[in-house]
């Protein structure tokens, strides 16, 4: 009997704790690396919430250019200075310039080129 | 207290505190969300997402952002263009999907999308604007294909099956197939 009310305490205690453990909000920030760190800079990590606050989704999708599948773009750094992809805005006219190297390239290194979650999501299920 | 009634107040207190826990919203700041590089200078300078995304409507799942909701209530107007000169063009009508096995019928609202995006973020490329022309699935959407590109990340998870599987099976006439149904 004792055992029986120590499991029932257990499953209690797993419906308290459980919702907590699971509760981080997802960000969804994009890592992109498919050539800074070959280039000797960090990855870039790129926050899609704080983008999104500030303008819809077709202005960089559609307008902009910008692919919805992480690397599929061709992003250089050339293309930035020429006003393409994130020189679109970061150009000290709209944000601030691309000369701001470390806002950018603020990643640990090692990290793969995708989409922090992505379709998958962290929880509760795999997807 | 017997011991029965004491396992009912643990229950009680448990459901009590499980529902306002899956509400509750935690954000990890930029140097513990095991991107950003710790010693990079960026990192203390650049906006943590708990003072952005606290104050904008709540969610449960996901970035636990209501973004349709921030909108509607007046918390963030985002840009429809770079230089915010270009409106979209707005469409209200609802896509009701029937193919759903047991499933309750998919509501699609055109409406809280185009709020967030214009036409072209879907059409003709995601979805072809022609009556089920779409060979959508969900196997297909868990894949990151149709919905999948946006809802899981981004949009809300696809866990939340109810938000799109929202229509009772009985309540829509046997005329209406993957039907646009007009707004009054």
């Amino acid at each position: 009997m004792k055992r029986v009310i120590k499991t029932r305490r257990l499953v209690l205690l797993a419906i308290i704790v459980l919702p907590f453990a699971v509760a981080w909000a997802e960000y969804a920030d994009v890592v992109i690396n498919m050539q800074a760190e070959d280039k000797g800079m960090s990855p870039v990590i790129f926050p899609h919430w704080f983008h999104r606050v500030r303008f819809q989704c077709s202005v960089c999708h559609v307008d902009i250019g910008f692919k919805t599948k992480a690397g599929a773009s061709g992003i250089t750094m050339d293309k930035i200075s020429q006003g393409q992809y994130c020189g679109a805005c970061h150009n000290g006219e709209i944000a601030w310039s691309a000369e701001n190297c470390d806002f950018c390239h603020s990643g640990t290194p090692g990290l793969e080129t995708g989409v922090e979650g992505g379709h998958k999501t962290a929880g509760p299920g795999y997807y | 207290m017997t011991r029965y009634s004491t396992l009912k107040l643990l229950l009680l207190l448990a459901t009590a505190t499980a529902i306002p826990a899956t509400l509750a919203r935690d954000w990890k700041a930029l140097e513990e969300d095991d991107l950003h590089d710790r010693s990079n200078p960026a990192v203390g300078i650049l906006q943590e997402p708990e003072e952005a995304l606290s104050v904008l409507a709540p969610d449960s799942a996901g970035n636990k952002v209501n973004w349709v909701e921030a909108i509607r209530q007046g918390q963030i107007k985002p840009r429809a263009s770079l230089y915010g000169d270009n409106p979209v063009r707005q469409h209200d009508t609802d896509v009701v999907m029937k193919n759903t096995l047991d499933l309750p019928f998919v509501l699609f609202p055109h409406k809280a999308h185009n709020e967030w995006m214009s036409c072209e973020m879907c059409h003709e490329t995601l979805f072809r604007s022609v009556r089920d022309g779409n060979a959508i699935s969900m196997e297909r959407i868990l894949e990151g294909e149709f919905c999948g590109v946006c809802h899981g990340a981004v949009s809300f998870p696809l866990t939340e099956c109810n938000r799109c599987h929202s229509v009772l099976r009985d309540a829509v006439p046997a005329s209406i197939s993957g039907a646009v149904v007009p707004k009054e």
